[in-house]
């Protein structure tokens, strides 16, 4: 049987990376649509850490977890979206330092 | 170097050098699509990982479908480049930079310093375990309800997305 | 089969839920069928949690468990669901948002909330964890016509499904840790000492803390808090601010039971300054603030620390206060919460704390009860609110916390100032305006009776939960 050789380490340290680079773009951008984007940098950064463990460990639960994630990543897009759209019906905006009603 | 390492630094540069685009470009079209490319990416490195289903369902859905809809509402909004804008570095910001090099760091001294672990190599299961029919399985066996309940899920996003954008309610 | 039966409140509620969005769909014009339907459904779901109570064991393959602190959990949010639902009608009434929708979204955060109070197994937490925040994101955005609404809903989810993040990232590493999702195997793992990485378990949970401190407003999170709950629609604040900060922490009550032994002083003492850091900040930005939905917002922080002095505890006395504290801050604030919509005028009117002048001429029967939920909220014997507390300090000087303690109680003075401060505004300074009407009560009197009538019942007679929430725990 033709096994990996590349170390898991590896898997996990680029998810890390990959994971940071998310919360960065979250942190730093101020399209609200962007910022969406990275969240889902994140939590596919996520996911490949579960699918290495999964697949290092040999069990199932890693594999299904990621299922649920991608659920929960398409519910979150149809609200967030759907939230975009009615800050741009009342603003004419994206932005998310432009809505300051109340102090951001 | 073996091909497993040539493809796993192939896809990871590549998922890195995409994941940046994501968030640096200034036209949200252009992160957009960076982000597609990221997930082809990320959906070949689950295929070195033998995790075929998670592969094609990570193109399916990611790019396939949440992606669409992203792209959608930039069209419909007709969202323009970013104008550029005075870094304005207020101490938020700072904190959550200093934050998240905090967790790069911490996780990679912890994977990168740890004395090679038990898990050197692909469990001998995981061929099996990737495969459509043992998700099958195990998804409407043991996972049956959770996947009941996500449903709840879906639904209520499904609602509430209808709530927010319906131009009139009545 | 069976496990339908074990598990009745959970899949009652959730198949109500569903069914709910039906009858909204079938029934003519926003109306009473919908509303009827969801309040007794709830109540249904209620005495169906009574049996649970005298079992204890899993179901659908160890994926959730049953009876003990579950139960009390269910019934909780059962009632917190519909002392919202009474107050909430005459609310969007009022706000000309009467779409039946609003009932259907409750009942899913109430189902969301049910599933995390049940899990053991840290998929089924993330899973309710994500049902009612999603739903959350879409009632506070409820009012789509208010700006004031619109962004509050915009960062909530924005930074929400940014705690999510953190949450899922901690998960994957405690499964990478041990191995496995399910918290007893977890807890074995742990024990045995069987860790796949050094200090992979340190840093999960570190995540998991971060991810959920976020969804409960604790410090150093809880800057999102204050913002939403003054934008958000205040009857969704009310239910926001008190059945969901009590699921987000019901949640880590597993996670700690299985990753955290009881001599790991380390993650005790991360918990015990999360703790005292959210009531001081809490507290202390309460006292300047002069709307009183921040005020009440920044009140709702503070108490989300007193509720981790529990968890920092982490002895069974701890979880007992954690549970008593839950259901007393749960009646308390949402009878504080649904006066304020009583007074509340259209578009963000009357919010202001000099708005409250002169309430006991004009409406002594509010001016009281708002009284009441003040002098609990500070902590004041013999309201409910004061045994809480006093479980919850004497937990944590058990444990040895005893600074904590004198911290908790230094931030319950400082809360004193500003609570009663409102009563002296209602009761001794002289409205400008006295030609103002309040809106009538309605159905919110039915929210309004129920909570004044637990807050008085807990705090004259503790020992009846305090006895029953020890038991879960032995």
């Amino acid at each position: 049987m033709n096994l990996q050789s590349v170390p898991i380490e590896w898997y996990l340290s680029l998810s890390a990376v990959l994971f940071t680079i998310g919360v960065i773009g979250v942190v730093t951008r101020r399209n609200a649509i962007i910022i969406f984007m990275s969240i889902e940098l994140m939590l596919n950064a996520v996911n490949l850490t579960f699918v290495s463990f999964a697949q290092f460990l040999g069990d199932s639960a890693g594999q299904m977890f990621v299922f649920f994630v991608m659920a929960v990543a398409a519910a979150e897009a149809a609200v967030g979206l759907a939230i975009v759209l009615a800050l741009f019906r009342n603003k004419q905006t994206v932005y998310v330092d432009q809505v300051n009603v109340m102090k951001w | 170097m073996s091909l497993q390492v040539i493809m796993f630094m192939i896809l990871g540069v590549g998922a890195i050098v995409t994941a940046l685009g994501t968030i640096t470009r200034r036209n949200p079209v252009a992160s957009a699509m960076n982000l597609v490319a990221h997930f082809f990416m990320l959906s070949g490195l689950y295929l070195t990982l033998q995790a075929q289903f998670v592969a094609v369902v990570q193109v399916l859905v990611y790019a396939g479908a949440i992606m669409v809809l992203v792209v959608f509402v930039i069209m419909l909004l007709n969202v323009g480049k970013e104008e550029a804008h005075h870094e304005s570095f207020t101490i938020r910001k700072v904190l959550g930079l200093v934050f998240a090099g905090a967790i790069v760091v911490q996780m990679l001294a912890i994977y990168l310093g740890s004395s090679p672990s038990a898990m050197s190599q692909l469990s001998s299961k995981s061929l099996t375990l990737g495969a459509t029919e043992s998700i099958g399985t195990v998804l409407f066996n043991q996972y049956l309800f959770p996947f009941e309940v996500i449903s709840l899920l879906l639904l209520s996003a499904l609602i509430g997305a209808v709530i927010l954008a319906k131009r009139k309610v009545d | 089969m069976n496990d339908f039966i074990l598990a009745a409140p959970l899949v009652a509620m959730s198949f109500l839920s569903v069914i709910c969005i039906v009858v909204d769909a079938l029934s003519p014009k926003p109306g009473k069928i919908p509303f009827m339907f969801a309040g007794f459904s709830l109540l249904g779901a209620l005495l169906l949690t009574i049996p649970t109570f005298w079992y204890h064991g899993t179901a659908f393959q160890n994926m959730i468990t049953v009876g003990g602190y579950s139960a009390f959990f269910d019934v909780l949010f059962l009632i917190g669901g519909l002392l919202t639902l009474f107050a909430g009608r005459p609310y969007i009434a009022r706000e000309h948002f009467d779409h039946d929708e609003f009932y259907s979204l409750i009942m899913f955060s109430v189902a969301g909330m049910m599933v995390i109070g049940h899990s053991n197994n840290l998929l089924i937490s993330f899973i309710g964890i994500e049902i009612m925040s999603v739903s959350f994101y879409v009632l506070s955005g409820y009012l789509r016509k208010s700006i004031r609404s619109i962004e509050s809903a915009l960062k909530y989810f924005l930074l929400g499904s940014f705690a999510t993040g953190f949450l899922v990232f901690g998960i994957a590493l405690l499964y990478g840790a041990t191995g496995t999702l399910e918290f007893p195997a977890m807890h074995a793992a742990v024990v045995a000492d069987k860790l796949n990485f050094p200090n992979l378990l340190t840093v999960g949970i570190a995540l998991v803390l971060i991810g959920l401190s976020f969804k409960a407003a604790a410090f150093p999170f809880h800057q999102w808090a204050p913002d939403v709950y003054e934008g958000a629609p205040t009857v969704v604040t009310a239910f926001m601010s008190t059945a969901g900060k009590a699921a987000s922490l019901s949640a880590l009550i597993p996670v700690i039971a299985a990753v955290v032994p009881q001599t790991n002083w380390k993650v005790g003492m991360v918990l015990a300054v999360i703790s005292a850091a959210t009531m001081l900040v809490g507290n202390i930005s309460a006292v300047v603030q002069s709307n009183i939905k921040r005020m009440l917002a920044y009140s709702s922080v503070a108490h989300a620390g007193y509720l981790m002095m529990g968890f920092v505890a982490n002895n069974p006395n701890g979880m007992t206060g954690v549970l008593f504290y839950s259901a007393a801050y749960l009646f308390m604030q949402i009878g504080a919460f649904v006066i304020v919509s009583l007074i509340e005028k259209e578009n963000d009117g009357n919010l202001q704390l000099a708005d409250y002048a002169g309430l006991s001429k004009r409406n002594p029967v509010l001016a009281a009860l708002m009284a009441l939920f003040m002098f609990s909220l500070a902590g004041i014997p013999p309201m409910a609110g004061f045994f809480g507390k006093y479980y919850l300090f004497i937990a944590a000087v058990e444990a040895g916390y005893t600074w904590l303690t004198i911290v908790a109680v230094i931030s319950s003075m400082i809360s004193v100032y500003f609570y009663i401060g409102l009563v002296v505004t209602m009761y001794f300074k002289d409205s400008t305006d006295t030609t103002e009407q309040d809106s009538k009560p309605g159905l919110a009197g039915v929210t309004l009776a129920i909570s004044c009538a637990f807050v008085i019942i807990l705090g004259l007679f503790p020992q009846l939960i305090e006895k029953l929430a020890h038991s879960f725990f032995m």
